[in-house]
């Protein structure tokens, strides 16, 4: 594989702008079933760029963007997804006076709800999840988990027309800097969203992309599978965000036990997917992968094999079979209200996927996996 | 310093049985201190430094007691029933030896329990002094004792009951005869009953009413197998209180211990100490309030018959002591 | 004084962790400043401003104490760049993962306090709640800069930002007991329409969470002839207990206890019901929790009354309190001030009046 030398020192990168994005998306809210808020920002941001935008039945956003070199016939239709939803909270009961009963959307640790702010709505009305305090539990009560029985959002003393049963609600946390990282809710997948908003508008000419902004992938990669169906790519490529558990252990003082389930590593560069519950990556994807982040000098990782899954599942079974793989920028403390994740595994990440895919021949496929 | 070291944790002195030790102590500071008395409670207070009235107070505390046991009860068979004085833990009397006030010692039994894993209670303990009756038991209701804990060295690393406080009583006492002059007029107080309570500190401050009060006593290290979580180690310097559970040292304070450890080249730790407290807490709180601190041994095995120091800690504290108190005491606000 | 949430949304952005107050003293000292005649600082690093009265010296003192300190956390050790950390007041574990704070280092620095996955942790925090000592705070650094910048002993406050809910309610952290800080502030402010006989020492005390230290020092330096604790008190809301909690909007408590003058509380009800300010009678029948447990007792005792403001979820980022209890508990206080007369103290008994 050859790379053009000039290529990679003009190619696109994550800058001010980029960030602005990634923070404007990242302070939406749009838990499984509501993208709408992320959504519009999509649909407003590619517009301009885009040879083909669609919003499907589920509310996918799919938009194409036809390569300009060699033939038609001889490129390759390359389908990138990412998902738009983020895990939340939907409000159940109006219990008055302000108060209201919820259950949680997607993978949430009902430890993680206790004692925030969220925001309700396509408004984002402000409102907290309180606890009892502290001076009313007792020692034993305090060693049990708070239930969502237990939980309520709280608005304040009244209520508000704005807010009403089935409304949808997120943690209130505001995107921010923390030297060399970020810190926000929504990191899953606004990551990949960003991303792709970025990879469309500076498209590679080899190919033609085929990008799907999908919904409610954190209750089952329901949107990729039909957007999946609907392009009929040659090949798909989930662009996510995975944990990186990258902590100490806590006997790491005085003995040599080593974190052996990290998942992922801050500062390691993008995540290239072997395997995962729902996917087993198809390894001539993973091979060229690897090769463009070699030749490029750009630092990458694998992801443990392990649980978890991404759109890529869905992709991989659509129709008569996509081959499939993931690349995901890691980020810690995914589905709470604050990941934490390094500027630099994103812009790595997006150096990798620009670089892998403006290489990307239709020789990738020709050998059998 | 070794020897002196040995001859205070040697000797006996519970929580309000202090005579023995106090007598001790003051055999040891006579000849150095300007002023030495006894307050009503039993503290031991030495003065030195300069004597105008202008002059900064600055109330040193070492706690001369030491945990230990108090009869309660003599059986007919000459058995001695007992309660405990201070933080005594069970899992550290079993086979220990004792020794009351009045030079008799027993050591630590327990009924038959029937399971040799079980732990026994206080009540289910006694001290077995030879005696054969009540008649011929030396010990009466109300004597009190202390562990037996042997002194022994291992390189810099010293060994013994008591340590805690005795090591910050010999910090005090090597601080005093190494102070030749002082703009402070400095109260050297070897207190009372500190572990049952802070109560000889607590008299003491209010007595002196001094306008700085820096307590000397041991803290825990966290250097030892699957030890507690915390930041301090033997060997690594003298430790300078930011907290324990009684009391947040006064910023400034901290803030001057540091700034004057930093100036001096002398190595020191910062404690932030999750379980127990001493004499600052109650320094601090005295009358109007008193900016207070604490430096800190650290010591393996506090409130065991074995606490265990390392002696480089000990000669740094007492040349932190001494840098401290040769400049004229100023708290930045 | 500017507006009341203006001036309540300062005292909640800033600092001032149990034994560290300075930050929160200096957005204090100058509110109380023009309100008052006098001002100084107790050793401890309580503020005290005096209000002089009217009567002839030598005059009669009131003591209003409200502490300032805020709960939060310290550094008790770094691991890989990460923060071990222990409580600094009483915080119940449950609540602090995910939760955004400012570590206080040789500069600030944002962090989150993180809760580890499971295989990191000891057997036995495995599952259910993961205690304080498991728990990390991430400052998004790299592990050599976490070193240079943070050390054993660094404060750790809360960073969530004051929230504005409906109907004039307010969510933050620490408003225990910047709540009571402001009706403080407001009081001192009313004062200034008010005559009355008697001294006034307003006194921002520091230490309650910990030792009620920042009280028992300044009674005892101040010596006052009355002294009133105005805290906060546990707001009702779901799962609370009713008998223990009270209605947000609805008024200040009076509290009733042993740590209370039976004669002090009578005259503040009386004060209460002839300007029809609603209250709540909040029975406190052992330690009231508040700085008056030192109060009461400093130097030769000293008649001590307890006046709350309901505030739910107490000790979390997100206490909410109703701005209209803290304007309620304001005038109560000054209102009682104003009636206070030169021989107030010859009419204050144990007993009940028949």
């Amino acid at each position: 594989m050859s790379t053009d030398s000039t290529k990679i020192n003009n190619q696109p990168k994550i800058g001010a702008t980029q960030i602005r994005l990634l923070k404007q998306l990242c302070n939406a809210c749009a838990v499984s079933g509501d993208e709408g808020e992320v959504r519009t920002i999509v649909l407003e941001e590619v517009r301009a760029h885009a040879d083909d935008v669609q919003v499907d039945a589920l509310g996918n956003v799919l938009v194409t963007k036809v390569g300009r070199s060699s033939s038609r016939k001889k490129r390759l239709r390359v389908m990138l997804a990412a998902h738009m939803d983020e895990v939340g909270f939907m409000i159940t009961s109006d219990e008055g006076n302000g108060i209201f009963r919820f259950e949680t959307v997607g993978g949430l640790d009902v430890r993680q709800l206790v004692g925030k702010p969220v925001w309700i709505g396509h408004d984002h009305i402000p409102g907290v999840i309180g606890a009892k305090p502290i001076h009313l539990t007792t020692a034993n009560e305090r060693k049990r988990t708070i239930e969502i029985d237990s939980l309520r959002i709280d608005i304040g003393i009244e209520a508000n027309p704005k807010v009403k049963i089935g409304d949808r609600a997120t943690f209130a946390t505001a995107f921010a800097r923390m030297g060399p990282s970020i810190r926000a809710k929504a990191l899953d997948d606004r990551f990949g969203v960003t991303t792709l908003i970025e990879l469309i508008k500076h498209a590679p000419e080899n190919i033609d992309l085929l990008a799907a902004f999908t919904v409610q992938e954190e209750v089952g990669l329901r949107g990729a599978q039909v957007a999946a169906h609907a392009f009929n790519p040659d090949l798909g490529i989930a662009l996510d965000s995975t944990p990186a558990y990258d902590l100490p252990s806590w006997e790491r003082d005085h003995e040599t036990e080593e974190n052996a389930n990290y998942n992922t590593h801050l500062d390691s560069g993008p995540a290239i997917y072997l395997a995962d519950s729902a996917t087993l990556a198809d390894p001539r994807l993973v091979r060229h992968l690897v090769e463009a982040a070699e030749t490029a000098k750009i630092p990458f990782q694998f992801r443990q094999p392990g649980g978890g899954g991404t759109d890529a599942g869905a992709i991989h079974r659509a129709r008569a079979g996509v081959p499939s793989v993931s690349v995901s920028t890691p980020s810690r403390y995914l589905h709470t209200a604050a990941g934490i994740a390094r500027l630099s595994d994103w812009k790595n990440t997006f150096a990798l996927l620009y670089i892998a895919l403006s290489t990307l021949t239709s020789n990738v496929l020709s050998s059998e996996r | 310093m070794k020897s002196l070291i040995q001859k205070l944790v040697q000797t006996t002195g519970p929580s309000g049985h202090e005579t023995k030790i106090r007598e001790v102590i003051r055999t040891e500071i006579e000849d150095y201190a300007d002023d030495v008395r006894v307050d009503a409670l039993g503290n031991l207070i030495a003065v030195k430094g300069n004597t105008s009235s202008d002059a900064k107070k600055v109330m040193l505390a070492a706690h001369m007691d030491e945990i230990g046991i108090i009869a309660t009860h003599i059986d007919e068979s000459g058995f001695v029933r007992f309660t405990t004085i201070g933080g005594v833990r069970r899992h550290t009397c079993i086979g220990r030896w004792v020794r009351f006030t009045n030079g008799t010692s027993g050591v630590i039994g327990y009924e038959y329990l029937g399971d040799v894993n079980k732990l026994p209670t206080f009540n289910q303990m006694y001290i077995d002094v030879g005696s054969t009756s009540r008649a011929d038991c030396p010990v009466r209701v109300g004597d009190a004792a202390a562990f037996e804990g042997a002194f022994s060295e291992h390189g810099e690393r010293l060994v013994s009951k008591a340590m805690d406080d005795r090591i910050g009583v010999a910090v005090l006492i090597e601080t005093l005869r190494h102070l030749k002059k002082s703009p402070n007029q400095v109260y050297f107080v070897f207190s009372v009953q500190e572990e049952v309570g802070l109560r000889g500190a607590t008299t003491a401050a209010y007595g002196i009413d001094p306008d700085i009060g820096i307590a000397v006593d041991v803290t825990r290290s966290a250097d030892t197998p699957k030890s507690i979580k915390m930041d301090v180690s033997l060997g690594q310097g003298p430790a300078i209180k930011v907290r324990d559970s009684g009391m947040l040292s006064d910023p400034r304070v901290v803030d001057w211990m540091v700034n004057t450890a930093d100036k001096s080249k002398l190595p020191y730790q910062l404690e932030v100490l999750e379980g127990g407290t001493t004499d600052a807490r109650a320094i601090q709180l005295t009358r109007a309030g008193v900016p207070a601190g604490c430096i800190s041994i650290p010591c393996r095995y506090v409130h065991a018959p074995s606490e265990m120091v390392d002696l480089k800690d000990v000669q740094n504290a007492v040349r932190l002591l001494l840098a401290l108190l040769k400049q004229e005491v100023t708290l930045d606000q | 004084m500017t507006e009341l949430i203006t001036f309540l949304n300062s005292l909640l952005t800033s600092p001032g962790l149990s034994g560290h107050e300075g930050p929160i003293r200096e957005l204090i000292e100058p509110a109380w400043r023009p309100v008052t005649d006098e001002i100084s600082i107790s050793r401890l690093g309580s503020l005290h401003g005096l209000k002089k009265g009217s009567a002839p010296e030598p005059r009669p003192t009131i003591l209003i104490a409200a502490h300032m300190d805020a709960i939060g956390l310290m550094v008790t050790s770094i691991a890989d760049g990460f923060l071990r950390v222990t409580e600094v007041g009483g915080l119940d574990a449950r609540v602090l993962p995910g939760q955004l704070v400012t570590v206080h280092g040789r500069q600030d620095l944002p962090g989150v306090i993180v809760q580890p996955p499971a295989h990191l942790l000891p057997e036995g925090a495995r599952k259910g709640p993961v205690p304080l000592n498991n728990l990390l705070v991430d400052t998004g650094l790299r592990p050599q800069r976490v070193k240079n910048l943070v050390r054993t002993g660094d404060l750790i406050s809360f960073a969530q930002e004051p929230i504005q809910l409906q109907a004039d309610t307010l969510a933050g952290h620490s408003l225990d007991n910047r709540a009571s800080v402001a009706a403080l502030t407001l009081c001192l402010d009313e004062l200034q329409k008010r005559n009355h006989a008697w001294d006034v020492w307003a006194v921002a005390t520091a230490q309650e969470e910990e030792t009620l230290g920042g009280a028992r020092t300044s009674a005892f330096q101040l010596r006052p002839q009355l002294a009133v604790a105005v805290d906060v008190t546990w707001g009702k809301s779901t799962g609370t207990p009713d008998h223990k909690t009270f209605p947000l909007g609805k008024g200040p408590t009076l509290g009733l206890g042993p740590n209370i003058h039976p004669g002090l509380h009578s005259s503040f009800k009386e004060v209460a019901d002839n300007l029809e300010i609603p209250y709540a009678i909040e029975v406190m029948p052992r330690h009231s929790g508040t700085d008056a447990y030192s109060l009461q007792v400093a130097a030769e005792g000293i008649p001590t009354m307890v006046v709350s403001i309901p505030l739910r979820y107490m000790h979390t980022p997100v206490e909410v309190v109703a701005l209209k209890d803290i304007r309620r508990t304001a005038h109560l206080l000054s209102e009682f001030i104003a009636h206070l007369d030169s021989d107030y103290m010859e009419k204050l008994t144990l007993e009940e009046q028949t």
